[in-house]
C-alpha cells in the first residue's frame, strides 16, 4: 500500500470573478514524481499555496502527511516546497537564506551546508542571491526544499530559467529523490519538460483535474491506431478499402488509414502490387494528448489574443 | 524560540539593515555633539543648589536681622511696584539660553510688574543663597502666596492690594498668615524646614524675575525676548518678637554684582528695591541654559531610520513574495510577527542605547565646553532619559513593523510610519504654534519622547514651557505609554489581519 503523502481533496477557490480552484482532488503518492501539468491558469500554483496553508480555501481540504499544514510542528521536515525562485532577500547571501529557515525548523548549519552540497551551488552560496541567474535561484530553492529532509518534495515549475544541463541535472536529481522513497510533486505548463521524469501526471484545467494517471496509460488513451502511407499510385486509396480500412487524403500523395495495423496494410499493398514510399504507424506523443486533454481548458488561445 | 531565533538570523544577514541601527546611533550622537550652541559661561557658571539637591535661583534684597528661637515677623506692605524693560524689539533680543544673563543689566523701561514680582516677609537659614527658607509674599499677579524651600509654594488669598504679613517660626514650623487689616489673620499655610538652625536671619524682601515673552511669527514660535525687571516693596508698622538680635541690614543675596537693588529707611517706612527670583531654576527662554534634553536634537534623525529599517523588515519580505517563505516555514503567523517585533524591537534598543548614552554624557561636556550653562541632573534622571529615549526609538521601530505587516508596501508603509510617528514630533518642535504642537505630544506616538524632560515644570516659575526647550505636556511614562498603545493597537491589527489574509 502507498503512502499518500499530500491528499487534495474538492478544493475550491474563488479571486473575485475568477473561480481559480473547482473541485481540485488528487494524491501524491510515496516513491514517484508526479507531474502537476495545465496550462496557465489552470489553479496548479493556487493549489499548492493551499497546501501550504498560505491560502485558504473556499472549501474542500489539503491534508499532508494526514494533517493540516498549519498545525505542522516543524512543517520543512515534513513537506519541502519551492513556489517562486526569485522570493529572496537580494542583499542576502544563498547560505544565509538558507540559515535563517534551518534556524525556523531548529536546524544547525551543518544541514545547510549538506543541502549546498547536495544541489551543487558550491562556493556560489556564500554570494548575494541578488545576483544569482534563475537557474541558480532554482538550485538554491530546491536545496530550501530539500533542509529538513522531509518525505514530501512540492515545487512549482523548477525547470524555469534553467540551462539544458540544469534541466538534466533537474530531473535526475527528482527521480532520484522519488527513488530514495519520497514523494515529489512537480508542476509545469509544459509536458515536454516532465515527460521524461514523471511517473504519474495530474492534468489540470480550469481548477480542475482533467486526467489523473500513470504516463504509460496518458498516452495509451491518446494512440488511435492511425498509419501514414507515402504514395502516388491512383489506386492505393481503392486496395485498402477493399482490405477493410478507412482511409482519407490528407495532403497530396499522404493517406490517413485507419482500421488495420501497418503490418496488414504492407500487406494489402503489396497484394495490389501499389507502389508506396513510406508506411508510418502513428503515434500520440504525450505532448499531443496532453494538447488534446486541455484544448477546452486553454485561457487564453493564440487566436484570442491576435483578435 | 525557533521563531525568534529565525527572525533574528534573517535581520543580522542583511548588512543593510544592521549598518542603518549603526548610523541611526551614529546620527544620534554626531548631531548631539556637533558644536551649534555656544555661550559666554566660564567655569564660574553655576547654581546655587537648595535644601531638596535641586538647583535654584536665589537672589534678591533682603533688609533683615537676626532671630534665635522661636519669634514672629510682622509687616504691613503698602505698596508694590515695578519696571519692566522697554518695548521689546524681538529682533534685537532672542532668547539663547547661554548662561545666567537674567539678573544682569539694570532694568530701565516702564513702570509694571511681571506675574511673579515678590515682595513680602522671608525667614532663611542665613543668607547663603540656596539655604532653607519661608517666604510669605504678595505677588505681581498670583496674590498671596506662601513659598518655602524653592519647590514649594501655596496659594493665599487672591489679593492685588498691598496686606499685612506675618511669620511664626514654632521650632521647624513657619507659619504664614496674612490679614487686610492687620486685626483678622488667616492663616496660608505652614512650612516645615527641617533641621532649621536656631538662630535665622529675618526681614523684608524684594525680588522679580526676568521678564520673557514669545514672539509669535507667522508660524507660531519664531523667538523669544526678555530682559530683567524690579520691583519695590514698602513696608510699615514691621514688628519683631522674640530674642532678635543686631540692627536691620539691607544685603543683597546672590545674583550679579550689576543688579538693582536697594533699600532705604524712613523713619517707620522701609523700602526694598531687587531683582531676581527666589524659584527652581529652569532651562529654557527665560531661565538659565539649557537641560541635558538638548544633546539629543539628534533623536528624530535616528527614529527616521529606525523607523525605516523597522518597515522595511516586513514589507521587504511583501515586496519579493519572501512572505510565502516565512509563513510555509512558521504557519504560526500571530508567532512571527511577535518574534519579528521582539527582534527589531531589541535591536533597536540594543543598538541605540550605547549612542544615545554617549550623547547624553559627552554632550553636556561638550555643551559646557562652548559655555552653555546645562542644568545637572540626578543619575536617575539621566537614566530615565537615556533609557527612555532608546525605548522609545525601539517601541517606535516595532510600531513601523505592525504599520508595515498592515501596509505591505514599502513605500507606502514608510509613508505611514514617518507621518504617523516622526512628522508630529518636528511639527511639534518646529513651525506648529504651541497649543497644536501640545495636542500632537498628547495624542501621537511622538508623546513618548516626553521621556526626554529632564526638568520639571514649575507653576511657580513663568518660562515658555515648550517641546523645544525641553518640556513636554505629558509625565515621561504617561508618553511613553502612549506610544506603547499604538505600537499595541497596531501589532493587534497587524496580527487579525495576517492570520485572515492570503499570504
Amino acid at each position: 500500500m502507498t503512502v499518500q503523502n499530500i491528499v487534495v481533496d474538492g478544493l475550491r477557490k474563488r479571486f473575485g470573478s475568477k473561480q481559480a480552484l473547482d473541485g481540485m482532488s488528487f494524491t501524491v503518492d510515496a516513491g514517484r514524481v508526479t507531474g502537476f501539468i495545465g496550462p496557465n491558469g489552470a489553479g496548479k500554483s493556487t493549489t499548492m499555496r493551499v497546501v501550504l496553508g498560505l491560502d485558504r480555501p473556499d472549501g474542500g481540504t489539503a491534508l499532508v502527511g494526514g494533517h493540516p499544514y498549519r498545525t505542522l510542528p516543524r512543517p520543512l521536515t515534513e513537506l519541502g516546497s519551492l513556489l517562486d525562485a526569485s522570493a529572496l532577500q537580494p542583499s542576502r547571501t544563498a547560505r544565509n537564506h538558507l540559515l535563517w529557515l534551518a534556524h525556523s525548523q531548529g536546524l544547525g548549519v551543518r544541514r545547510v551546508d549538506e543541502v549546498i552540497e547536495l544541489t551543487g551551488l558550491g562556493s556560489a552560496a556564500r554570494r548575494r542571491a541578488g545576483g544569482f541567474s534563475l537557474g541558480m535561484r532554482q538550485r538554491l530553492g530546491i536545496a530550501a526544499a530539500l533542509l529538513g529532509d522531509p518525505r514530501t518534495l512540492m515545487l512549482d515549475e523548477p525547470f524555469n530559467g534553467m540551462d539544458p544541463e540544469g534541466i538534466i541535472w533537474m530531473r535526475g536529481f527528482l527521480r532520484e529523490l522519488a527513488q530514495q522513497g519520497r514523494a515529489v510533486l512537480v508542476s509545469s505548463h509544459l509536458m515536454s519538460e516532465l515527460q521524461d521524469t514523471a511517473d504519474h501526471v495530474v492534468v489540470a484545467g480550469r481548477g480542475r483535474v482533467l486526467a489523473d494517471t500513470t504516463v504509460a496509460q496518458l498516452r495509451a488513451t491518446i494512440s488511435d491506431g492511425r498509419v501514414s502511407v507515402r504514395t502516388d499510385d491512383p489506386n492505393a486509396a481503392a486496395a485498402l478499402i477493399a482490405a477493410g480500412a478507412a482511409v482519407v487524403a490528407t495532403e497530396p500523395g499522404t493517406l490517413s488509414v485507419t482500421g488495420l495495423p501497418a503490418p496488414a496494410i504492407v500487406a494489402a499493398l503489396n497484394a495490389r502490387q501499389v507502389v508506396f514510399s513510406e508506411v508510418t504507424a502513428h503515434r500520440a506523443t504525450l505532448e499531443e494528448a496532453y494538447l488534446e486533454l486541455t484544448r477546452d481548458a486553454v485561457e487564453y488561445r493564440a487566436g484570442e489574443v491576435a483578435r | 524560540m525557533s521563531y525568534l531565533r529565525a527572525e533574528w538570523t534573517k535581520f543580522r544577514t542583511v548588512r543593510g539593515w544592521v549598518l542603518a541601527m549603526i548610523v541611526a546611533s551614529a546620527a544620534i550622537v554626531g548631531l548631539g555633539i556637533m558644536p551649534g550652541m555656544q555661550g559666554t559661561c566660564g567655569d564660574d557658571c553655576g547654581l546655587p543648589t537648595g535644601p531638596g539637591g535641586e538647583e535654584v535661583t536665589d537672589a534678591f534684597t533682603f533688609l533683615h536681622q537676626s532671630l534665635t528661637g522661636d519669634g514672629t515677623i510682622t509687616a504691613q506692605l503698602t505698596s508694590l511696584t515695578g519696571i519692566l524693560p522697554a518695548d521689546p524689539d524681538p529682533s534685537a533680543e532672542e532668547s539663547r539660553g547661554t548662561g545666567p544673563s537674567a539678573a544682569n543689566g539694570t532694568a530701565s523701561g516702564r513702570p509694571g510688574l511681571v506675574p511673579w514680582a515678590k515682595a513680602g516677609i522671608l525667614l532663611k537659614d542665613g543668607t547663603r543663597p540656596g539655604s532653607a527658607y519661608a517666604a510669605v509674599m504678595l505677588t505681581g499677579a498670583h496674590g498671596v502666596r506662601l513659598q518655602y524651600d524653592y519647590t514649594h509654594d501655596l496659594a493665599g488669598p487672591k489679593a492685588t492690594q498691598p496686606q499685612w504679613l506675618r511669620l511664626t517660626r514654632t521650632g521647624d514650623a513657619v507659619k504664614a498668615e496674612v490679614s487686610a487689616d492687620g486685626s483678622t489673620w488667616d492663616t496660608v499655610g505652614t512650612a516645615e524646614l527641617t533641621g532649621l538652625p536656631a538662630t535665622v536671619e529675618i526681614g523684608l524682601f524684594a525680588t522679580s524675575p526676568q521678564y520673557s515673552a514669545a514672539t509669535s511669527g507667522a508660524f507660531g514660535i519664531s523667538g523669544a525676548f526678555g530682559g530683567p525687571t524690579q520691583a519695590t516693596g514698602v513696608f510699615e508698622n514691621v514688628s519683631v518678637t522674640g530674642t532678635a538680635t543686631g540692627s536691620w541690614h539691607g544685603e543683597k543675596v546672590g545674583g550679579a554684582d550689576d543688579v538693582a537693588s536697594g533699600t532705604s529707611q524712613e523713619n517707620a517706612r522701609f523700602t526694598v528695591t531687587g531683582s531676581g527670583d527666589i524659584a527652581p531654576a529652569v532651562a529654557g527662554a527665560s531661565g538659565l541654559g539649557v537641560t541635558i534634553t538638548q544633546t539629543l536634537v539628534g533623536s528624530f534623525a535616528g527614529l527616521i531610520v529606525v523607523v525605516v529599517v523597522g518597515t522595511m523588515f516586513i514589507t521587504a519580505e511583501y515586496r519579493r513574495g519572501l512572505v510565502r517563505t516565512t509563513m510555509a516555514a512558521n504557519p504560526r503567523r500571530g508567532r512571527v510577527l511577535a518574534a519579528k517585533a521582539v527582534v527589531i524591537g531589541a535591536v533597536t534598543f540594543v543598538t541605540s542605547l550605547p549612542g544615545v548614552a554617549a550623547v547624553v554624557l559627552i554632550g553636556q561636556k561638550v555643551l559646557r565646553a562652548n559655555g552653555v550653562y546645562v542644568h545637572a541632573v540626578s543619575a536617575a534622571i539621566e537614566t530615565q532619559v537615556i533609557v527612555g529615549t532608546a525605548a522609545v526609538l525601539a517601541v517606535s521601530a516595532v510600531l513601523a513593523m505592525a504599520l508595515g505587516m498592515i501596509v505591505r508596501h514599502s513605500a507606502a508603509a514608510v509613508t505611514t510610519a514617518i507621518v504617523s510617528i516622526v512628522l508630529p514630533y518636528l511639527l511639534a518642535m518646529t513651525v506648529l504654534p504651541a497649543g497644536a504642537g501640545q495636542w500632537l505630544l498628547r495624542l501621537t506616538p511622538a508623546a513618548a519622547f516626553a521621556v526626554q524632560q529632564s526638568t520639571p515644570e514649575y507653576a511657580q516659575v513663568d518660562n515658555i514651557y515648550t517641546p523645544i526647550n525641553g518640556y513636554f505636556p505629558l509625565p515621561p511614562w504617561a508618553g511613553f505609554a502612549v506610544l506603547c498603545g499604538w505600537a499595541a493597537i497596531a501589532l493587534a491589527a497587524a496580527t487579525l489581519l495576517v492570520r485572515r489574509r492570503d499570504v
